[in-house]
Order: C-alpha cells, then sequence, then structure tokens
C-alpha cells in the first residue's frame, strides 16, 4: 500500500514528523517498509499483515494511526448526491451470502473524456496506479481513498438488470486484462439479463467496460464475502487490487458511502445527472461481542492492564464494549474481519500499549533433566567423526536433477515437485550421492586435486501406499589422495578400502557386513551392500567408470550412504572378566583361489573353530612369486586362549590343524 | 717412594687424555690391571723392609682408589658427552608439519544449529524431528491456516507433483506432529530444512529454520521475549545486544510478534514468534483454557550470516571448499 505522507494528513495530522510518524505505525503493526521524497511530499509504502485488511486505504491507515497516536481522526466528508433522473438498473442477489449488499446506480449524460484533474492524477501516481480515464480514475481513487473496490459499467452496453449469480459451466466472459477464464459455478459473476459483465470482486468485463465515448455509466460498490473471493487470484494465476482487498474484508458498512463519493467525484468532473441508488442487501457478516478478562490478559502477556487502560485502547480501536467487574465484551467494527476470539483482543490491546512496555522475563519453571539414552548415538557424534576423519560437510539442494536419480540410484519415478524453481531442481532425492557429486565436481573444476565431502539430510522415497519415506541418512564422497599431500608419505590414491575405514569407524562399535552388490551408481567389482544383522543400512563403492567420464572427473571416487536411524542404535556395554592367561599366537599362511572372499573364509573358520580360538586376523595378502597366478596368500593370526588355564602346546597344536583342515577342506587353501 | 706419586700423576693425565670408553678400559688397566703399574708396585712389597711396608701398602692402596674414583668420574664425563653428542645429532626440525590425515569441518549452519540446540538445551529444550515432505494439513490447516486463507500466500509453497503433497514452507508443523504425541508441559526446538518458491541474494529455494516451542500453564508473552532476548545475547556473546518484539501476524500465533535485533544502528528481522493460538491447541485436543505457550520461528543460515559476516544467502549452498574452509 503506497500512497503520499500529505494525502494521509488530510485524515490525520498528528504533531509527528514522517519518521516518528513511520516508526510509531510500525511499533504497532503495520510495517512502513520504505520513504521515498517526492517534491515537497514523501510517498509511504506500507506492508498490512494478511489479517489487516482494513488497512488497504487511506481512511483505513488514518483511523490505525489516530488509535496509535491517539491524533483525532478527521471522517471524510461525503454528501449524498440528489438523484435528478429517475433512471435505474434493478439489482438481483442470486447468490445472497457470497454478495449480501450490492449498491449500484446510473449517472447519464457524464463526459467520459473529461481530464482527471491533476491533484487526482498525483494521488494516483504517488500509490503506483497509473492514470486512464476520468472514470476509471474514479473508481481507483475512491478504492485508495475508502478501502472499497468499485466498477463503472457502460450503461449502454448493459442489457436490463443486474443479476449477482453464480456462473454457469463453460460461460463465457472476457476480462479488462484480455484474458477469458474458464468459468466454473465457483466463480461469482456480476450478469445482465442475457450475460455476465464482471467477475465479482475480481475484474470488469472487456465488452462493458467504459471508453471515452461513454455517455452513461453505472456505477457499482458491492460487498462481497472474503470466502467467496479467497483462492480464486490462485486459480486464475492472477490478483488484481480488487481481488486482494475482498479476500481480506472490506468495510460492508461503507458500501454505500463509497458509491456516493465516486457519485460525487464523477459529477464534479465530468458532469452528468445522477439517478437514484438501488441497493439489494441480504444478511451481511455478524460482529459478536467477544469476551474479555483483566486476568486473562494479565495470564496470558504477564503485564496487569487495569480496566481503565483496556477501555482507552478499545475506545481508539473504535470497538463497542461494555464492561462488568473486570470483563469486558467487545463488538469490533464492521471493518475488523480479525478479532473474533480473546487472543485476538489481547494482541490489539499489546500491540497498542506497545510490545516494548512488557518486560522480558525468563519463566520460573520446575528443572527437569533431559533424558540422555544410551542406546542412541546422536547425529552431532557422527558428523564430529567424519570430521575428525578429514571429511568438510556440505549442504545441498533436496530437489535434484532428474538426470541424478536416473543415473545414480536407477530411478526414474523420482518424487516429482509440480512447480519447481528450475528443471535441474525438479525431482526430491533418493541418495545423497547426487548432491555429493555435483559438489566435486564443482569443485575439482574449481582445482581441487582432492576432496573429501560428507552430508547429512533427508531422503525421499514412494512408499507402495502412495505415502513418502523420509529417511536421515549420512552420505560421503572421497576424491584424490588417501592423505593431503605432505612430505614423508608417499602420495598414494585413496581406494575403497580406506574409505571402508571409515565406514567401519562410523558403525563402531557395530561390526557390518560388506556384501559384493550392484548399485547403479557404482562400479560393479567394487561395491557393496552394508548390513547389520539382517538389515541393509547402506551402501559403498567405487563410482561406475560410465558416471565417473559423465562427470567429467579425471580419477574415480569413492563414495558411501548409511540410514542414520539404522547406525544409530547401540548396545549398553556388558563386562566380562578378563582372563589372566596369557594369549598364545600362531601364524596361518593359505594359499587359496583369488575368488575366495575373505569374508567366506572367516565365516567358515568361525563357524567350526575349536572353543579357545580368542580371535582371527588378517595380517597380510601376497601375490606375486612363489604364488601360482591366479591364487593369493593370505597370512591369518590366530589367538588362542584359555579362561581357566595355561594352554599345553599340544592343545595349541591340535587348534591350528583344525583351522588348517577347515582351510583345506572348505577353501582347497595350500600351505607352504 | 717417589715412584707412587709420579705414576698417580702421569695416570691421571693418561685418563684426562682417554675420550671414549674404551681408550679409557685400556689406560685403566695399563695402571690398575693385573700388569699395571700400581699393581707392580703392590707385587713389590714384599721386597721391602717389614717396617716399612704397612706405610708403603696404604700409600699404595691409597693411590689405587683415587685412581679408581678418578675413573669413574672420567666414565661419566665420556658418557655424558656421548648423550650430548647423540641428541644433537638426533634434532628434529620441530617446525615441519604433522604426518598423517587431516581435520575436515562442519557447515556453518550445522555449527550454527549446534550452537542454538546447546544454548537451548541448556534451558531444558528437547530437541525435535519431522518430516520434510508434508500434508496441507500438517503445515498450513492444523496451524489455523485453512485452505484459501490470505496468509498462505505469504509462503510460495512447492507443491508435489502427486497433487497431495508440499514441501513444509516452515518447521511449524513439527509443533502438531510433537503435540499429537506428547502432553504438555511440552518444550521443543525443531532444526531443519525449509522450502519456497523464491531465490536471490537473500533467499534461497531451501533454507534452515529452528523452531521452538514451550507449552505449559503459565507461559506467558514476558516469557517469550526474555527467551529470545536472552538467547540472542547469548548467540552473539553481546550483552547490549538489542532485541524488539514488532506486532506482526501469523496465523498460529496470537498475539503474534516479529523480532528485530540491533548491534547499534539499524533493525535486523531475526523471525517470527508468538503465543500458540487457541485453535492450534484445540487442533491437537489440548485444553486451551489451561495450558498457553509460545512458538517460535528463527532463521539460523541469517544467524550464521551475521555471526561470521557472510553477506550472499546462496554462499552456504554452493559448497565451494574455499569458503567452507573458514568455517573449520
Amino acid at each position: 500500500m503506497k500512497f503520499s505522507e500529505s494525502w494521509l494528513r488530510t485524515f490525520v495530522n498528528p504533531p509527528l514528523s514522517t519518521d516518528e510518524l513511520a516508526e510509531a505505525v510500525t511499533l504497532c503493526g503495520v510495517d512502513v517498509e520504505n520513504i521515498e521524497p517526492d517534491l515537497d511530499d514523501r510517498v509511504l509504502t506500507l506492508k498490512p499483515t494478511p489479517n489487516r485488511g482494513d488497512c488497504l486505504s487511506l481512511v483505513g491507515i488514518a483511523r490505525e494511526v489516530a488509535a496509535v497516536t491517539g491524533a483525532p481522526f478527521i471522517q471524510p466528508d461525503i454528501k449524498t448526491a440528489r438523484a435528478t433522473i429517475t433512471d435505474r438498473l434493478s439489482v438481483a442477489l442470486d447468490a445472497p451470502q457470497a454478495c449480501p449488499r450490492y449498491c449500484g446506480r446510473l449517472v447519464k449524460g457524464v463526459n467520459a473524456g473529461a481530464a482527471t484533474p491533476e491533484w487526482m492524477v498525483r494521488r494516483l501516481t504517488c500509490s503506483g496506479i497509473r492514470p486512464i480515464s476520468a472514470l476509471v480514475d474514479i473508481t481507483n481513487y475512491v478504492m485508495l481513498e475508502l478501502g472499497q473496490p468499485l466498477h463503472a459499467f457502460d450503461a449502454a452496453k448493459l442489457d436490463g438488470g443486474i443479476r449477482v449469480r453464480y456462473a454457469k459451466a463453460g460461460e463465457k466472459l472476457t476480462l479488462l486484462n484480455a484474458i477469458s477464464p474458464l468459468l466454473t459455478p465457483a466463480y461469482l459473476v456480476i450478469a445482465d439479463e442475457s450475460k455476465a459483465v464482471a467477475l465479482a470482486g475480481i475484474m470488469g468485463g472487456l465488452d462493458t467496460s467504459v471508453s471515452d465515448a461513454t455517455r452513461d455509466v453505472f456505477l457499482e460498490s458491492a460487498f462481497f464475502s472474503p470466502e467467496t473471493i479467497a483462492g480464486k487470484s490462485r486459480l486464475l494465476n492472477f490478483s488484481s487490487d480488487s481481488s486482494y482487498r475482498f479476500e481480506r474484508g472490506v468495510d460492508f458498512a461503507g458500501t454505500l458511502a463509497a458509491l456516493e463519493r465516486a457519485t460525487q467525484l464523477v459529477i464534479e468532473i465530468g458532469g452528468g445527472s445522477a439517478g437514484p441508488v438501488t441497493e439489494a442487501r441480504a444478511t451481511l457478516p455478524s460482529r459478536e461481542p467477544v469476551r474479555l478478562r483483566l486476568a486473562r490478559i494479565e495470564r496470558l502477556l504477564g503485564i496487569k492492564l487495569d480496566g481503565i487502560q483496556v477501555g482507552d485502547i478499545l475506545r481508539r480501536l473504535r470497538f463497542e464494549f461494555s464492561a462488568v467487574e473486570g470483563e469486558f465484551r467487545v463488538t469490533p467494527p464492521s471493518f475488523r474481519f480479525d478479532i473474533a476470539i480473546e487472543e485476538d483482543l489481547i494482541e490489539e490491546l499489546a500491540r497498542i500499549h506497545g510490545y516494548d512496555q512488557i518486560p522480558a522475563t525468563v519463566p520460573a519453571s520446575s528443572p527437569t533433566m533431559l533424558a540422555v539414552p544410551e542406546g542412541r548415538r546422536e547425529l552431532a557424534a557422527f558428523r564430529k567423526l567424519l570430521v575428525a576423519r578429514d571429511y568438510q560437510e556440505i549442504v545441498s539442494y533436496s530437489f535434484v536433477d532428474s538426470a541424478w536419480e536416473a543415473d545414480l540410484a536407477g530411478n526414474t519415478v523420482p518424487v516429482a515437485l509440480a512447480n519447481p524453481i528450475a528443471s535441474q531442481m525438479s525431482v526430491m532425492r533418493s541418495t545423497l550421492a547426487g548432491g555429493l557429486l555435483n559438489c566435486l565436481v564443482y569443485n575439482v573444476s574449481r582445482k581441487q586435486a582432492r576432496a573429501r565431502l560428507f552430508e547429512v539430510g533427508r531422503c525421499f522415497m514412494t512408499e507402495a501406499s502412495g505415502s513418502y519415506r523420509q529417511p536421515l541418512r549420512i552420505g560421503g564422497i572421497s576424491y584424490g589422495d588417501a592423505r593431503h599431500e605432505q612430505w614423508g608419505l608417499k602420495g598414494r590414491p585413496g581406494d575403497f578400502y580406506d574409505i571402508k575405514s571409515d565406514v567401519e569407524a562410523l558403525l563402531a562399535p557395530l561390526a557390518g557386513e560388506f556384501r559384493p552388490a550392484e548399485h547403479p551408481a557404482l562400479h560393479p567389482g567394487k561395491s557393496a551392500q552394508i548390513l547389520l544383522g539382517d538389515m541393509t543400512v547402506g551402501w559403498i563403492g567405487e563410482l561406475h567408470p560410465r558416471w565417473q567420464r559423465k562427470y567429467d572427473l579425471p580419477l574415480p571416487p569413492v563414495l558411501f550412504e548409511l540410514d542414520f536411524d539404522a547406525i544409530s542404535r547401540r548396545e549398553l556395554p556388558a563386562y566380562k572378566e578378563t582372563s589372566i592367561f596369557q594369549p598364545v599366537r600362531r601364524d596361518i599362511a593359505a594359499e587359496v583361489d583369488e575368488g575366495v572372499s575373505y569374508q567366506a573364509i572367516l565365516e567358515g573358520l568361525r563357524r567350526e573353530q575349536p572353543a579357545i580360538v580368542a580371535e582371527i586376523g588378517l595380517f597380510d595378502i601376497y601375490r606375486g612369486t612363489g604364488v601360482e597366478k591366479g591364487k593369493k596368500s593370505l597370512a591369518f593370526r590366530v589367538l588362542l586362549q584359555d579362561t581357566r588355564k595355561t594352554l599345553t602346546v599340544a592343545e595349541v597344536e591340535s587348534a591350528i590343524s583344525q583351522l588348517r583342515r577347515i582351510l583345506q577342506q572348505q577353501f582347497n587353501a595350500t600351505f607352504r | 717412594m717417589q715412584d707412587v706419586d709420579a705414576i698417580v700423576k702421569e695416570a691421571l693425565a693418561a685418563f684426562a687424555g682417554a675420550d671414549d670408553a674404551d681408550k679409557l678400559e685400556q689406560v685403566k688397566a695399563r695402571y690398575l690391571g693385573k700388569a699395571g703399574a700400581l699393581t707392580q708396585l703392590l707385587k713389590g712389597l714384599s721386597k721391602l723392609p717389614a717396617a716399612e711396608r704397612p706405610a708403603f701398602g696404604s700409600r699404595v692402596n691409597a693411590a689405587k682408589e683415587a685412581l679408581e674414583a678418578a675413573i669413574v668420574e672420567r666414565r661419566a664425563l665420556i658418557q655424558a658427552r656421548k648423550l650430548e653428542a647423540r641428541l644433537t645429532e638426533e634434532t628434529l626440525d620441530v617446525t615441519l608439519p604433522g604426518r598423517g590425515l587431516g581435520v575436515g569441518g562442519l557447515h556453518p549452519v550445522t555449527r550454527t544449529l549446534e550452537r542454538i540446540e546447546a544454548l537451548f538445551r541448556s534451558m531444558g529444550f528437547e530437541v525435535a524431528d519431522g518430516p520434510e515432505i508434508e500434508t496441507d494439513y500438517y503445515n498450513f490447516t492444523a496451524l489455523n491456516q485453512p485452505e484459501n486463507h490470505p496468509a498462505r500466500s505469504m509462503h510460495d509453497t512447492f507443491y508435489l507433483a502427486d497433487g497431495k503433497h508440499l514441501l513444509r514452507t516452515h518447521t511449524s508443523p513439527i509443533q502438531i506432529r510433537y503435540l499429537e504425541a506428547h502432553r504438555p508441559p511440552v518444550k521443543i526446538i525443531a532444526p531443519g530444512r525449509v522450502y519456497r518458491v523464491d531465490s536471490d541474494a537473500t533467499h534461497s529455494p531451501m533454507f534452515h529454520q529452528v523452531e521452538g516451542l514451550w507449552v505449559d500453564e503459565h507461559i506467558t508473552f514476558s516469557d517469550l521475549k526474555g527467551v529470545l532476548t536472552e538467547l540472542l545475547r547469548k548467540f552473539f556473546e553481546r550483552n547490549d545486544l538489542k532485541v524488539r518484539f514488532r506486532p506482526s501476524f501469523f496465523p498460529f500465533t496470537e498475539p503474534s510478534a516479529e523480532i528485530d535485533m540491533s548491534f547499534g544502528d539499524g533493525w535486523l528481522e531475526m523471525g517470527g514468534a508468538g503465543m500458540v493460538h487457541p485453535n492450534v491447541l484445540r487442533n491437537v485436543n489440548i485444553d486451551s483454557d489451561k495450558y498457553q505457550g509460545f512458538a517460535f520461528g528463527l532463521g539460523p543460515d541469517r544467524l550464521a550470516m551475521l555471526r561470521y559476516g557472510v553477506n550472499d544467502l546462496r554462499l552456504f549452498f554452493e559448497n565451494d571448499l574455499r569458503f567452507l574452509r573458514q568455517f573449520n
């Protein structure tokens, strides 16, 4: 809402400078967004909140200024035009709930080509409204002044009386902005006897609009209920000054006054003779009294206001009230659409009294200790661990390019947005891989030779039921050398196993199973599913060479992704007595086929291992001289221990032989 | 008799000339060994007249003790010098960088959120969470914003193609979800990503919010002012920070306020707040006559920008490592 300060001061003129006035109004809830000088005047831009439709006019803002500053509000002087002709149009309200009040009148013999007076042009221009013609300018001017949207029809183009009704499906109407919306019975229209002539409360029709040739004009001032107009601009994809006001609430007591004001200006500027007003009325919105208790004010705000203070503020706001023993019954005025409950009134009291008059206190509350569940690890702990392991956190958009989803998740039916901001941000991610890869590419193209990145965020998947699964995931990507370039360490590209150790650290104290599995994003021979027990909790692997080429990366990065919820659980430690007997170590070097996995051997050994075998670990893998091609030599460390006695040599040898037998029988291992 | 003194003198000179442990042992043998000079003197004792023997014997023994003491001393000296030489040789350039794995860092917004969480936790607030794909009910209707409410145009909403869901435009739906599952007293904050159709230097289509909610029997607007003023002062570590509450409108709070903050000149908008609207409590079956409370929404991205002097919101989501590493 833009307007010139001098115009406002014709309705209320507090002894305050522009800045003081702006500050006072802002601090009471109507934000003065901008003040710019305009010759010897200033243009104020106010941004009333959506509940304050009453502040979308000069008179409304003047009332607010008067309430805030205590300066008197000067009512505009509106004279009733004398009817000098008897011509009139009938008005029928077919939808009395949507339009319970409609005032109209004919003014005949108008010079529509008359020039709009300079003072009106200036005020309209300051308010950002382009002058068009005297009749249109007058309707706009009255709307700005009083908040009542008006419409002027060329009476010669109307076919008989006015009917306010719902549109018929498929009915034709071309609006002033040349748009012909697809009409349905959801829209209210103004119609004459043969056709729709205006979209009620939104915009007039082109065919019946006024022009310089117009001689006889039919002026409309009506009240359309907020519910009727609300939501229509979203359907139509445009909003008008009129619909903006009606959906927020227009003063239904001012309908006639606005028509008189417009008539007065039409005759003043364009001459002509006014006919009598035709007014059709149904049940107007009611204003029920709202209870307001002094005790409740104190309970909600934390400050005491006495009856005198409350009465004073209510009067300033033009609320009618009665009061009995600390309890008020308050009836809001017809221009307020935002006062329905006690809290609404308390806000009014608070803002006029001043939010700054309410002290800042710290509530007295019973101190409750927060629960600290030990069975779960916090997200922050995972973040810290990754940071300590040289990963940099990123935050990327949750909506991504659909190509990333197809490439990296094999997801051809991603969760799509209806109104994306750009095509490369059109679908919701089902994996963090896209954002990580994109960020890596961004930084590699900016000369970063090495990067280790992670992100924590939700991913989105459609369930069979049509609802969405939105798990929180932790994902990482590692590119370039295993360590940053440094003296004394030979540079070596980070590989699957380097990143696997990061994943293992995240899972610890749990030990995950890494099962060979294909993944659309990953190299089929260098990728694994990660399981905890029977549950898949994530995946890890090297980027597929196909995507490495497509995303133009000189080296293949390794990626991982884990489900936070699944990996955050942990068991409470339960102490077991440690053995006082020293363990015995024996090593076994077994040569097996390349295709035999370490995990398979470990599981095979564990299934049948003698009770005294306490631990089996791998300490070397050897290929080359002395080992047959297609084979590998695995060196195992075996720790043996008995909790109750020292082991004898015979017991140790027997256990080792048993392990060797398993290796030989199940994995065709040879020994040297 | 002259012999003993001469031998001692000569031996001491020889010891002093021995500059490593081996040489010292050789020299020692020359005087104190089986064929050493002093040993020889003692062997000649029997040739002396009986009356002179005790005196001579004790002189030689005294000389022997003196030489042995001198050797111990010399040995210690040689060892000390040797250690010193070794230490000098082993000196490192301690200014060389350490070897091994480097350290990464948190995103500046995470860092900010962690501080906010820590501050609220210290006041007994729990941290809650909720989905980012929401229904119209949780994002709007339950928050007293029925369909076609003009306030909905304050949020330019991303809708899903299914026509039924949307991306949450604020973290306020968590209020509803939490209150459906918990009865008052309720004291939570809920940080998270939110989405609006908007993009320029101060708006990003995705950004963060921290929702706060405290519902109990006697939580007042005055308490809201107290808690948020304290939070901002503690966050910026400045007690001279000015915090202002300006009347505003949100469908889910009544009274509502904008929170403004000032370091001295000019006011900065930090978020919105207010007393939970009775309709919101009613929507989750909480007796609004008995319980009341406040809710607020803060912008952690903006807090991070002000705290660290970042002038463009988009930098947070561009993820340039040269930018991110400045916050490690």
